[in-house]
């Protein structure tokens, strides 16, 4: 039997980028959407955070993303796919405090360079893959117990 | 504590979500940076800072954290107000800095246990 067929929840949103009045919408229908499924709390607030983070660096950068989230029995899976600028270099993207936040951004409290490292922090699986010109393509995971 | 009464204690201004300041303070945090308090807060915690656009509102609901206190009297955007009130997030104001009212809500918190 293959488990991962047996899929909880499957769903798809979409991201506009640069609308900062309408950042966190899509990873607040993702909290509310798990907390209905009874996910634990802890893996509910582990994925808030991961899908904010990516979702405000699509409103941030990128042009606009999909979002498509999987439940599965032992799993929680997110996929942020977005077209825009890509990243040129993923390792300084991924260190800490290394951004390229405008100063409009940065008015609004962004801009630290720590969205990327809580990603990998609170997933347990994550993978990053970009196409300067293109887009950037982020897959996080959450282990359900 | 309840955040209600670190609001007496420190007369803070409730500008919203006056309703929902039954809830228990676990801790609190001081940032400016949304990403920070995004990594670093824990449920129930009670948010400092000078941050006033709207986007508080979501990393303070993701985080389910107590509520936001203003500092320096800073006043919220409407937006903010708005928002804040339909996720049930009270946003307080003080007129003290960031350190004065840090160290006294950890005073307070410290105080009872
Ligand atoms: N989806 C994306 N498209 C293009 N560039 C991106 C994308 N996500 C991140 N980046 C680049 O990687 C850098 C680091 O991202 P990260 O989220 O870690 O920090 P930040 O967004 O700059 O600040 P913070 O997230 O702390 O507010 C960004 O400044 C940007 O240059
Ligand atoms: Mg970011």
């Amino acid at each position: 039997m293959e488990e991962t067929n047996r899929n909880i929840y499957s769903g798809q949103f979409d991201i506009e980028g640069g609308n900062f009045n309408a950042a966190g919408t899509v990873s607040t229908s993702i909290k509310s959407i798990l907390k209905k499924l009874n996910i634990p709390g802890e893996i509910v607030r582990k994925a808030a955070i991961v899908s904010y983070e990516a979702e405000i660096n699509v409103v941030s950068y990128a042009k606009k993303a999909v979002v498509r989230l999987t439940v599965a029995p032992k799993k929680v899976h997110i996929e942020v796919d977005d077209t825009g600028p890509g990243i040129p270099n993923i390792e300084l993207a991924m260190q800490e405090g290394y951004s390229t936040a405008d100063q409009r951004i940065r008015e609004m409290g962004f801009g630290a360079g720590m969205g990327l490292s809580n990603i990998k922090n609170y997933s347990d699986e994550f993978h990053i893959e970009s196409e300067v010109g293109k887009g950037t393509r982020l897959q996080m995971t959450i282990q359900t117990p | 504590m309840k955040t209600e009464k670190i609001v007496q204690e420190l007369g803070l201004d409730v500008k919203c979500g006056g309703d929902y300041l039954d809830k228990k303070v676990t801790g609190g945090y001081t940032g400016d940076l949304l990403s920070d308090v995004m990594g670093n807060s824990k449920e129930g915690y009670i948010w400092i800072t000078r941050q006033v656009h709207q986007n508080i509102v979501a990393v303070a609901s993701l985080k389910e954290l107590a509520g936001i206190i203003l500092i320096n009297s800073s006043e919220p955007t409407r937006e903010t107000l708005e928002k804040a009130e339909a996720e049930g997030i009270p946003i307080m104001v003080s007129n003290l800095p960031a350190f004065e009212i840090s160290g006294k809500i950890y005073n307070l918190l410290m105080s009872e246990i």
